[in-house]
């Protein structure tokens, strides 16, 4: 078997392969429409911050302690407050989804604030179960809104100085805490996941049904001829594909990019090689569109999804799944791709996730070499 | 050039191999050609021989080279045009070209002199920023045919490539094949159409990977000289006379053509009397020369016999002459193509009406709109009387309809799917359960009731789609192409249940590219690019086109010679580059 590369063949193939993706209308919506639209998705869309929350406050006491109290509320951003003046009519609100948790001003609230000793006052916080993320959200917000109630209160009746120590929180490489900008170049991830793994997963299959594997395994083309033209123009392309997605990340949806470039390409080349390996690899074993479509779908998009630690913290997941993200290779990526957008070039991070985005690919690559036959059989 | 030796192939997990012991050598400068039903192994054999796949035992040497282990060396010989031609349909003509000369290393000046040579002889040179997809079946063969012969092979395998191309360009690929083979090319053609093997130098003639035949066809069928005859001016009612004589010990086999019955006597019989079949006075038997199908019938042990135990069990229906199916300006629109364009015809009860004509001719949208299964652009088409626009279910009702490639459910068993096509058209309870009961014993269904589809050959999935399409005793029967890719044997026995079931009052619609078939028909109408170009009984068509030179023309001489005497036939105009009836 002819087991050189020839450059005349393989370019030939190559220019084959780009033609039938410029005029196949379904890659590009895939490789250029996709991902913009889904940037937009995540950017907008998908916010983890809760900005404000609906609470409601009962006013039972109308004392100016406790209209005081509720100021201290009412000037929050991250709040939209609804005040009634009864329990029954706030349960009424609560039951309508018109706010999603409420705090309880008593009767009794200025006479025991006024009190000096004694039994700690009891508030009394109600917050929706139904949605975990915002109820402890609104608890930990009236908490905090309370205690700095208290300090202000002694602050002006000058009884107490505010306490020696005080907590200065610091959010450090996205000092504002927004989710964005870590979801964003998470998603990237997903974006690069899909455009590799499903493209590259229909190319194979395609030629294999309309029957044109069996006139180019008649002709003398040799196996890795075969397999770098299915490569290379879909790594040109998913990488065109990845600066897009940065390009519209930085300029459009103001994420602040702080890596280089380079290292981007670099780590991204590794990635987007693994992604595309394994497309080939359902591909090539497979041979039929739909099926290799739906495996790539369970294969590499939910795995990214769900266990690239992009949305779900992996530390939160049962220890059996958090071993299984380690073979994830989106995992590692989106490491990868948080750590430049936010941190910059940090070398042990990124050295780390590029020595097993380069495995990954090694192993899908070459296991579609593998796989590959010069034959039907 | 090739040498086959006893090769063998079988396939892992099938239980038949595919191919058995099959030795025969091929010779440069001539067709050989590769003649047999679907599953006969015709695909297997030249994929073999293309080194794509690898023999299970024995040896093939193509000029004393092994195709696995000298493949690089056999691959610069070899030009392969796979079945579906092996284009990529997003690429024009051209890039096609430039595709498969760069992979053979055809380069500089002897690149463009083929190139002009190629696109010369098969006449796209007009065509060559055209997609390749957006040509004609026709001129897609050709295509595939130049790609195959760029690297100049000495050895073309050619993987069907009469399929899905109308018969003139059939006839234009047999030309430019011949000029080839004129040159030196040794050449394999594989083709289901029996007829087609009498063009062939010589023939390997398959079935079920056993090799039945190897040598020149003229051989085989000078075999049977003086036992083929058909029996004219018959007078009576031609499907009795056949079903009588199918049923006799001396006959062989027999078919219809036209108003004639022809027959294949069995060796050494007596001539028998043309009387004796109930065939009128006048009825007389005139020596017909021997085809290849008649050698392969007898070398598949003769036909099936002519009586139908199906229509014995029919429920017999009064003829009252009425039409029962009736399209008037029928039409379909795929987008700006007109899949079906203005058709009308009628067809009365008790009568077999054909669609003749090429893949993708119209004939299933046409059949379609008959059945209630698509919806017309514009024109009526109506069932006993109903109108299939408003009250399209309870036309479905009084039909049965068989669909191309037999819509079986392949992952249900034998009984499961008669209990189901049997359950929607209304069964239930003890009827249904006899009705299935029978079905199995007409067709033998016995040992095959726990099989799942998918494994019967597919002659026993043809019989159970025709049980499932029947056994709501429908007064019109719907067959959409019901015997592509079946044997010849298998043919017959289901043209003698058609015939069984018109004799009981049951009106056929039937679509086929079978030039042949076409003469069971009472009425034919040929389909071409959407229209009706000409209407009649076989004979009327055949007659249309008789001359001196050809007096006695066939079915498909008929249909060529229509085609092409109509006002105009731009032959430039592209099929559509989707199939628009799938």
């Amino acid at each position: 078997m002819n087991r050189t590369i020839s450059l005349r063949r393989l370019r030939a193939l190559c220019h084959k392969e780009t033609l039938q993706i410029i005029r196949d209308p379904s890659s590009n919506i895939i490789a250029f429409v996709l991902p913009v639209l889904l940037l937009f998705i995540f950017g907008y869309g998908i916010n983890l911050d809760s900005t404000a929350v609906r609470i409601g406050v009962v006013l039972e006491d109308t004392s100016p302690e406790a209209r005081h109290f509720a100021d201290n509320l009412y000037g929050s951003p991250y709040l939209d407050v609804t005040t009634q003046l009864t329990r029954s009519a706030m349960e009424e609100a609560m039951i309508a989804e018109q706010v999603r948790g409420f705090i309880v001003i008593p009767v009794d609230f200025s006479t025991k604030l006024k009190r000096a000793a004694g039994p700690a006052t009891p508030l009394l916080v109600v917050t929706d179960g139904s949605a975990p993320n915002t109820a402890s959200f609104v608890q930990n917000y009236l908490r905090g809104a309370w205690h700095e109630g208290l300090l202000q209160r002694a602050d002006e009746q000058g009884k107490a100085a505010a306490p020696n120590i005080t907590l200065e929180p610091r959010f450090w490489f996205n000092a504002s805490a927004e989710s964005r900008n870590y979801l964003i170049p998470g998603s990237i991830t997903i974006i690069i996941t899909v455009i590799g793994t499903l493209l590259t997963s229909l190319v194979v299959a395609r030629e294999w049904e309309r029957g044109t594997m069996e006139a180019l395994l008649a002709s003398p083309v040799t196996r890795t001829e075969l397999l770098l033209s299915k490569l290379l123009p879909y790594y040109v392309l998913g990488i065109i594909s990845l600066f897009l997605c940065v390009a519209v990340a930085v300029f459009i949806l103001d994420i602040p990019f702080r890596g280089s470039l380079l290292v981007l390409w670099g780590i991204g080349s590794l990635f987007l090689a693994s992604c595309l390996g394994m497309g080939l690899l359902l591909s090539t074993s497979l041979r039929n569109q739909f099926n290799a479509a739906q495996a790539a779908l369970n294969a590499a998009f939910l795995p990214a999804l769900m266990l690239s630690g992009f949305i779900y913290e992996i530390r939160s997941m049962p220890t059996a799944v958090q071993a299984f993200t380690y073979l994830v290779p989106a995992r590692y990526f989106v490491t990868a791709m948080q750590t430049i957008f936010q941190a910059g070039n940090v070398w042990p991070v990124l050295l780390n996730s590029s020595l097993f985005l380069l495995m990954s690919s090694v192993f899908f690559i070459g296991m579609t070499a593998l796989k590959t036959r010069r034959g039907l059989e | 050039m090739v040498c086959l030796e006893s090769v063998q192939k079988h396939f892992k997990g099938s239980a038949k191999p595919a191919l058995t012991g099959f030795s025969a050598d091929i010779f440069p400068g001539a067709i050989t050609g590769l003649v047999g039903p679907d599953g006969a192994g015709k695909t297997t054999l030249i994929r073999l021989m293309a080194g794509l796949l690898t023999p299970s035992a024995g040896s093939i040497r193509i000029q004393g080279l092994d195709p696995i282990a000298d493949a690089s060396t056999l691959r610069g010989m070899i030009g392969y045009m796979p079945q579906k031609f092996g284009l990529y349909e997003d690429l024009t003509v051209l890039e096609n070209l430039q595709l498969h000369a760069d992979l053979r290393g055809l380069l500089g000046e002897q690149r463009s002199h083929t190139f002009n040579r190629l696109l010369e002889f098969t006449d796209l040179a007009r065509f060559t920023s055209r997609f390749a997809g957006k040509l004609s079946g026709g001129m897609k063969q050709k295509l595939g045919l130049a790609c195959a012969l760029l690297g100049q092979p000495r050895l073309l395998l050619l993987d069907e490539p009469g399929v899905g191309v109308d018969p003139i360009s059939r006839r234009e690929l047999w030309k430019m094949v011949n000029a080839l083979a004129d040159q030196g090319i040794a050449v394999i053609w594989s083709t289901a159409y029996l007829d087609e093997a009498e063009l062939c130098q010589q023939v390997l003639l398959m079935n079920e990977g056993q090799l039945l035949f190897y040598g020149r066809p003229a051989e085989l069928t000078s075999r049977l000289q003086d036992r083929a005859f058909q029996i004219r001016n018959i007078s009576g009612n031609r499907r009795k006379v056949l079903a009588l004589a199918l049923c006799r010990p001396d006959v062989m086999d027999g078919v219809i053509q036209g108003h004639n019955v022809r027959l294949l006597l069995r060796p050494h019989v007596a001539l028998p009397d043309p009387r004796e079949f109930n065939a009128g006075a006048n009825a007389e038997l005139v020596p017909v020369a021997p085809r290849f199908e008649d050698a392969f019938i007898e070398a598949l042990g003769g036909g099936p016999g002519g009586y139908s135990e199906l229509a014995h069990r029919l429920q017999p229906i009064i003829d009252d002459n009425d039409t029962v199916v009736e399209a008037v300006g029928l039409t379909k629109l795929f987008g700006d193509f007109a899949a079906t364009d203005h058709v009308n015809f009628a067809v009365k009860r008790g009568e077999i009406f054909g669609l003749l004509g090429p893949n993708g001719a119209g004939k299933s949208t046409t059949f379609r709109m008959l059945c209630g299964l698509l919806k017309p652009t514009s024109g009526n088409a109506h069932v006993l009387g109903i109108d299939l626009k408003s009250s399209a279910s309870l036309a479905r009702q009084q039909l049965g309809y068989m669909a191309q490639k037999f819509s079986l459910y392949g992952n249900l068993t034998v009984k499961q799917n008669l209990m189901f096509f049997s359950g929607i058209y209304g069964l239930k309870g003890r009827q249904q359960q006899a009705m299935v009961d029978s079905m199995t014993e007409v067709f033998n269904f016995q040992a095959l009731l726990a099989r799942k589809t998918d494994t019967l050959p597919l002659g026993f999935k043809q019989r159970l789609a025709l049980a499932c399409a029947v056994m709501h005793g429908p007064a019109i029967l719907f067959l959409d192409e019901p015997t592509s890719g079946v044997d010849p044997v298998t043919r017959r026995e289901f043209w003698t249940h058609i015939n069984g079931m018109v004799e009981k009052g049951v009106t056929v619609i039937v679509t086929t590219h079978f030039m042949d078939e076409a003469e069971y028909c009472d009425r034919i109408a040929l389909v071409f690019r959407g229209q009706i170009i000409a209407a009649g009984t076989p004979d009327q068509l055949k007659a249309q086109v008789a001359t001196t030179a050809n007096p006695d023309p066939t079915m498909e001489d008929a249909f060529i010679t229509l085609v092409q005497s109509q006002p105009n036939p731009d032959l430039s105009n592209p099929a559509p580059a989707h199939k628009a009836t799938s």
